[in-house]
C-alpha cells in the first residue's frame, strides 16, 4: 500500500465531496457532517455516474444520475438496489488526508 | 390442432373475456381480433375522466399492444366486419381482410341513439360512445363556446360537466322533468340538477328537441315551443341500441338483442354473442358488471366447461363526475303493495330512499351520502328481512346491532361474500384473501390482483378501509405522506411549521421537527433548502450542499459526466451578435453538440466540468446569463412573433414576454416554471399547455394557468382576462408567488392547483386586489437576492472547488 497526500479536510465542503484523478481512475473523497473522510471509486456500478457529484447524507451518498444511495463506509448499494463500489483506505493526520493505493495497480499503469 | 377464435368487436366485454379464457385454456385457440375502432382495448367507462382533463387516454387503456403480441394474438384495428358466411365459417372486414373460424364471438356493442331531427347530420353534432368523440370534443372545447348536451341520463351529464371543466359554456336538454329518471326518484332528481347547476351548467327539463339549426355547421337547437339556443357544439346522448346488425344479417335470432342462451350460444352454437350487443334472459344490459359476468360464462363455454350460467343481478348507478355523490340501485317506483322509508338532510344536501316489499330492500336512491349504498344492495341482493331493524334501517348499516358509527367497524360487520367492487363483482373475501395470501400492501397490488377498484374507481373508499381491517396501522391511506423515511411529517406540516416556529436553517429544522435522521436524506434537504430560501429570502443562505448536483454547479449534468449549457435567449428573441459568439464558443471548447431546444434557446452539450467556468466567462462577455435550464425555477418564457410582425397578432406578445422573463429570472419555485405568451388565440407559442401562460386577444390578455405537456398532457384553465401588460405581469407574479408559497417541493403548478381548488386561486390572485398586490410586493423583494447570475459569479471565482480535482495523482511506476 502506497500513501498519498491530497489536500486537507478543509478543501472539502462539509457534507460534500470532491474527486482526486488517478491512472486508475477518478477517486471520489467525502467529508460527512461530522468531518469524518471517505474515498471510494467516482464511477456508479449502475451506469458510471460520478458519485463525487452526488449529495452527501449521513455516511452516504445519492448518486446524481438515478439516485443509488451508497454507504460511504463499505461501499454497498443500499435499499432494493444491488451493486458496491470500491472503497479506498483513507488516512487523516493532522487535517492532511493520505489515500491509500495498491502499488501492484499502480504499476500496471 | 388449435381452433380457430375469431371475436368482432374489441371492446371491454371480449377483452376481459380473453382474460379468464387465457387463464383457464391458455392454448386452445389461435385467436383474431377485429376491431372497427383503430386501437388496442381500452376503459371505455373512463371516457368522462379523460374529457374532464383526469385522465389521459395513455392511463385507461385496458391491454397495450405488447399483450397482444405477448399472448400471440392478431388484432385488426380499424377493421370494422362487414360479413359473416356461416356457411363457409368466415368474417370479411370491410378492407377484404377474411379470417376463418371455428368459433366466433360477436362483440359489437351498443350504438349511440340518434333523434331523427333535421339536422341530426350537421358537422358539430357529435354522439359520445369512443375516443374519437372525446378527441372531437376536446378540439371542439377549445373554442370555450357554448355547447349544448341533448340527454340528462349518465351519459348527457357526464359530457356536461367534462365540457364544463373544459371551459364551455354547457346547457343540458332533457325531455322528462328530472335528470336521470331511470335511475333516480323525482326528489333525487332534483338535487342532482341542482349540484349540476351549482357548477354553471344550465339544465332546461321538458325540452324537445324540434331541429337541429345551421348552414354549414351547427349554430344551435330550437325546442318545440320555439326556443332557439345557440351552440357550436352538440352532443347527443339519450341512448344506445344493442348494435346487432352484423347478427341479424347472418340470420341470426334477434330480439333487442342478439339472442343467447344463458351460456352464451347464439342461434348458432359455434357462435357466441356477449357484452352490450347480446340479449340474455330477455334482457339487454349498459353496464360492465354484468358484461363482465357474461365474460366469465362465455371464458368458460368457449373452454368447453359446461358449469357457468348467466344470473341476472341487480347492478348499482353511480354517477363519475367529481364532488357528486349519487347511488341507485333496484326498483323505486311507488305502488300499493310497496313501504318506503326517507331521510332528508337539507343542509347537508343529503337525501335517502329505500324502498321495501314485504319487509325486503328492493330500491334504493342515495343522494350526497352514499357511503351505505353497498349495504342496502346487499340487503336487497340476499332477500334479507329488515323488519328487526326497520327503525334505524335508513341511517345505514352503523346503526345496526350496536355497532359504532365508525366506519371501518361497518366495513368490518359486512359479509364476506359482500359485494365491494360492482364493476369487477369482486367480493370482501376475496379483497381480504388475496390481499394476505399475495402478502399485498399497496392499492395499486391490490388493483392489479384482485381487479377491485380497477374499473370505475368509486369503491376505492372501501378497498381502502378493507386494507387498513387487514393489514392494522400499517396501512393508513388517510395519513399524510412522509416528505420521505427521515421524518413522519408530510410537505405542508413542514412548511407550515418552519413559518410557525420560525425556523432558519436546516439544522434547526431538522432538530426541532425532530428528524429520524443526523442529516436528512437526497430526498428531503432539497426541499427544506428550497422551503428555506423561499420564506427567508433575506436571512437564509442557501446550502448549496443540499442541492443536486444541476443547481450546484448552474449545468445539467448528461449521461457520462459531461454537462450542457443553455443560456437564456430572452423570450427566444437572438441576434447575429449572440449567434456569433456561441459559433465561437462552441469552436474553441470543441463542444461536440449544439442543439435548438423545446424552450427556444440554444444547448450546447458534452462540456467538460473544468471548461464550465471559461464557456460561461466567454459567454458572459457577450451578455448571456444563465438559461436556469437545471433549475426548479424559471425557465423559459415562449413567445410568437405578435402584432410586431405577424398578420393576426393583437398585442406585442414578444415584448411581454422578454418583460415577463427579465422581471422573474433566477426566482427558485417548487418545480420547474414555464411560461409562453401568444400573440392571438391561434396560440403559436403553444401558452395553453404552460405552468402559465397568456392569450392576447384584442381586449386584452387571457391569463391561463395550471397546463402541463410533459409526463401528463392537460390544457390550461383560463384565471381571468386583464385589460393591461402591467395587469398582466402583476397577476402573473401573483399566481407564482402564490405557489411558491404554498406547493409542496417538486409539485408542478397543476398538480398544486388541482389539490387546492382552481377557484381558490383565482379568489386570491385576481379577484382580491389588495392580496394581489401583497404576494407581488413579497416576488419583487425575494428577487433582490436572487436574481444574480450564477455564472458571472462563478467565472469570479464562486465554489472554485467544484470544477477543479481535488489533485492530480499522475504517479510513476511503483517506487519499488
Ligand atoms: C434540452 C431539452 C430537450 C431539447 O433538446 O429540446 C430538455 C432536456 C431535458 N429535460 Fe425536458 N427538456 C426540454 C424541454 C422540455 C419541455 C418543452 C418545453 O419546455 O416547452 C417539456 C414539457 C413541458 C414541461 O415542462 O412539462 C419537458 C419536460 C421534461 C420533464 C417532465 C416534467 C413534468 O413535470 O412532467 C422532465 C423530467 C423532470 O423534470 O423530472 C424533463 C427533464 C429534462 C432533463 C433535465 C432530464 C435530466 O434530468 O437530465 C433534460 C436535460 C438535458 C440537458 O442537459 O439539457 N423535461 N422538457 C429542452 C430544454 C428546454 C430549455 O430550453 O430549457
Ligand atoms: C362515456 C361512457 C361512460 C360509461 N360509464 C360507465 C360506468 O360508469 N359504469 C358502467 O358500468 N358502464 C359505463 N359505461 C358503459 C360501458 O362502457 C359499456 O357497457 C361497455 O363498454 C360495453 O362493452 P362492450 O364490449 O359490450 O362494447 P364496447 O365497449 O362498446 O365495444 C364494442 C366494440 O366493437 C366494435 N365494433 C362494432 N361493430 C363492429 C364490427 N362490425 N366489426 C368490428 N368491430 C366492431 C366497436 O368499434 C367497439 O370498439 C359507459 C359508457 C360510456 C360511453
Ligand atoms: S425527452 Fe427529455 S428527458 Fe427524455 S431523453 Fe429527451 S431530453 Fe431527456
Ligand atoms: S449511474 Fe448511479 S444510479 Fe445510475
Amino acid at each position: 500500500m502506497n500513501w498519498f497526500e491530497i489536500g486537507t479536510v478543509e478543501d472539502i465542503p462539509a457534507r460534500g465531496a470532491r474527486c482526486v484523478s488517478t491512472p486508475q481512475g477518478k477517486i471520489g473523497v467525502f467529508r460527512t457532517a461530522d468531518n469524518r473522510i471517505f474515498a471510494i471509486d467516482d464511477h456508479c456500478p449502475h451506469k458510471g455516474g460520478p458519485l463525487s457529484q452526488g449529495i452527501v447524507h449521513g455516511a452516504s451518498v445519492t448518486c446524481p444520475l438515478h439516485n443509488w444511495v451508497f454507504s460511504l463506509e463499505t461501499g454497498e448499494a443500499q435499499g432494493a438496489d444491488e451493486g458496491s463500489v470500491r472503497t479506498i483506505p483513507v488516512r487523516v493526520v493532522d487535517g492532511r488526508i493520505s489515500i491509500g493505493l495498491e502499488p501492484a495497480l499502480m504499476a500496471a499503469e | 390442432m388449435t381452433e380457430r377464435l375469431v371475436i368482432i368487436g374489441n371492446g371491454m366485454a371480449p377483452g376481459r373475456m380473453l382474460e379468464h379464457l387465457l387463464e383457464i385454456a391458455p392454448n386452445r385457440y389461435q385467436i383474431s381480433i377485429f376491431n372497427a375502432e383503430p386501437r388496442v382495448n381500452y376503459d371505455r367507462i373512463m371516457l368522462s375522466p379523460v374529457l374532464s382533463g383526469e385522465k389521459s387516454y395513455e392511463e385507461i387503456v385496458i391491454h397495450g399492444d405488447g399483450w397482444y403480441v405477448a399472448n400471440g394474438i392478431t388484432l385488426y384495428k380499424g377493421h370494422k366486419v362487414v360479413e359473416i358466411d356461416r356457411e363457409a365459417k368466415t368474417v370479411t372486414s370491410e378492407h377484404g381482410a377474411v379470417e376463418p373460424y371455428d368459433k366466433l364471438v360477436i362483440a359489437t356493442g351498443s350504438v349511440p341513439f340518434i333523434i331523427p331531427v333535421p339536422g341530426k347530420d350537421l358537422p358539430g353534432v357529435l354522439s359520445y360512445r369512443d375516443l374519437d368523440d372525446v378527441n372531437a370534443m376536446l378540439i371542439a372545447a377549445q373554442s370555450r363556446q357554448k355547447a349544448i348536451v341533448i340527454g340528462g341520463g349518465l351519459l348527457g351529464l357526464e359530457a356536461a360537466a367534462g365540457l364544463k371543466e373544459r371551459g364551455m359554456d354547457v346547457t343540458v336538454l332533457h325531455v322528462m322533468p328530472t335528470l336521470m329518471e331511470r335511475q333516480l326518484d323525482p326528489a333525487a332528481g332534483y338535487l342532482l340538477q341542482k349540484a349540476i347547476e351549482a357548477r354553471g351548467i344550465k339544465v332546461v327539463t321538458r325540452a324537445n328537441t324540434k331541429r337541429i339549426v345551421g348552414e354549414t355547421r351547427v349554430e344551435g337547437v330550437e325546442l318545440d315551443d320555439g326556443t332557439f339556443i345557440p351552440a357550436t357544439l352538440v352532443v347527443m346522448a339519450v341512448g344506445i341500441r344493442p348494435n346487432a346488425g352484423l347478427a341479424q344479417q347472418a340470420g341470426l335470432a334477434v330480439n333487442r338483442g342478439i339472442v343467447t342462451d344463458d351460456q352464451m350460444r347464439t342461434s348458432d352454437p359455434d357462435i357466441l354473442s356477449l357484452g352490450e350487443c347480446a340479449e340474455v334472459g330477455g334482457r339487454v344490459y349498459g353496464l360492465v358488471a354484468p358484461l363482465y359476468q357474461m365474460a366469465k360464462v362465455a371464458a368458460a363455454t368457449l373452454a368447453g366447461s359446461d358449469g357457468e350460467q348467466f344470473v341476472h343481478v341487480e347492478t348499482p348507478t353511480k354517477l363519475k363526475v367529481t364532488g357528486i355523490d349519487l347511488y341507485s340501485v333496484g326498483d323505486f317506483a311507488d305502488g300499493d303493495d310497496r313501504e318506503e322509508i326517507v331521510l332528508r338532510d337539507a343542509s347537508a344536501g343529503v337525501y335517502k330512499r329505500v324502498i321495501l316489499k314485504e319487509d325486503r330492500v328492493i330500491g334504493t336512491v342515495l343522494f350526497g351520502e352514499t357511503a351505505d349504498g353497498p349495504w342496502f344492495a346487499d340487503l336487497q341482493k340476499k332477500q334479507t328481512d329488515i323488519s328487526e331493524m326497520r327503525d334505524t334501517l335508513i341511517f345505514g348499516q352503523s346503526f345496526q346491532g350496536g355497532a359504532s358509527a365508525d366506519p371501518l367497524a361497518a366495513v368490518a360487520a359486512l359479509a364476506d361474500d359482500a359485494e365491494i367492487c360492482g364493476c369487477n363483482g369482486v367480493c370482501k373475501g376475496k379483497i381480504v384473501s388475496t390481499i394476505t395470501s399475495k402478502g399485498l400492501t399497496s392499492l395499486d397490488d391490490v388493483r392489479a390482483h384482485t381487479k377491485a377498484s380497477a374499473s370505475c374507481g368509486t369503491c376505492t373508499g372501501l378497498v381502502e378501509k378493507l386494507m387498513t381491517l387487514t393489514l392494522g396501522d400499517s396501512y393508513n391511506p388517510a395519513a399524510v405522506q412522509p416528505i420521505c423515511g427521515c421524518t413522519d411529517l408530510g410537505h405542508d406540516d413542514v412548511r407550515r411549521l418552519i413559518k410557525a416556529k420560525r425556523l432558519k436553517t436546516i439544522p434547526a429544522v431538522m432538530q426541532e421537527l425532530e428528524w429520524k435522521t443526523s442529516c436528512g436524506c437526497a430526498k428531503c434537504r432539497p426541499a427544506l433548502n428550497y422551503y428555506l430560501v423561499c420564506d427567508w429570502p433575506d436571512e437564509y443562505a442557501d446550502d448549496y450542499q443540499s442541492r443536486f448536483i444541476n443547481e450546484r454547479v448552474h449545468a445539467n449534468i448528461q449521461k457520462d459526466g459531461t454537462y450542457s449549457v443553455v443560456p437564456r435567449m430572452w423570450g427566444g428573441m437572438t441576434s447575429s451578435q449572440e449567434l456569433r459568439a456561441i459559433a465561437d464558443v462552441v469552436d474553441k471548447f470543441q463542444i461536440p453538440a449544439v442543439k435548438v431546444t423545446g424552450g427556444q434557446r440554444i444547448d450546447m452539450l458534452g462540456i467538460r466540468k473544468e471548461d464550465l467556468p471559461a464557456v460561461w466567462a466567454d459567454l458572459g462577455k457577450a451578455g448571456f446569463v444563465s438559461g436556469q435550464a437545471y433549475a426548479k425555477g424559471l425557465r423559459t418564457v415562449k413567445t410568437c412573433v405578435g402584432s410586431d410582425w405577424c398578420r393576426f397578432g393583437t398585442q406585442d406578445s414578444t415584448g411581454l414576454g422578454i418583460r415577463i422573463e427579465k422581471f422573474m429570472w433566477g426566482s427558485w419555485t417548487p418545480a420547474k416554471l414555464k411560461l409562453a405568451v401568444s400573440g392571438c388565440p391561434r396560440n403559436c407559442a403553444e401558452a395553453t399547455c404552460k405552468d402559465i401562460g397568456v392569450i392576447c386577444v384584442d381586449s386584452g390578455f387571457e391569463i391561463h394557468f395550471a397546463g402541463a405537456a410533459g409526463l401528463d398532457i392537460k390544457g390550461t384553465d383560463v384565471l381571468g382576462l386583464v385589460k393591461t401588460e402591467d395587469e398582466a405581469l402583476e397577476v402573473i407574479v401573483a399566481l407564482t408567488q402564490m405557489y411558491r408559497e404554498q406547493a409542496r417541493y417538486l409539485e408542478r403548478i397543476y398538480k398544486w392547483a388541482k389539490r387546492i381548488g382552481h377557484d381558490e386561486i383565482r379568489r386570491q390572485v385576481l379577484d382580491d386586489v389588495e392580496r394581489r398586490k401583497a404576494y407581488f410586493d413579497r416576488f419583487v423583494f425575494s428577487q433582490k437576492f436572487a436574481q444574480v447570475d450564477p455564472w458571472s459569479e462563478r467565472v469570479s471565482g464562486k465554489d472554485k472547488h467544484e470544477f477543479r480535482p481535488m489533485a492530480n495523482l499522475s504517479f510513476q511506476p511503483a517506487a519499488e
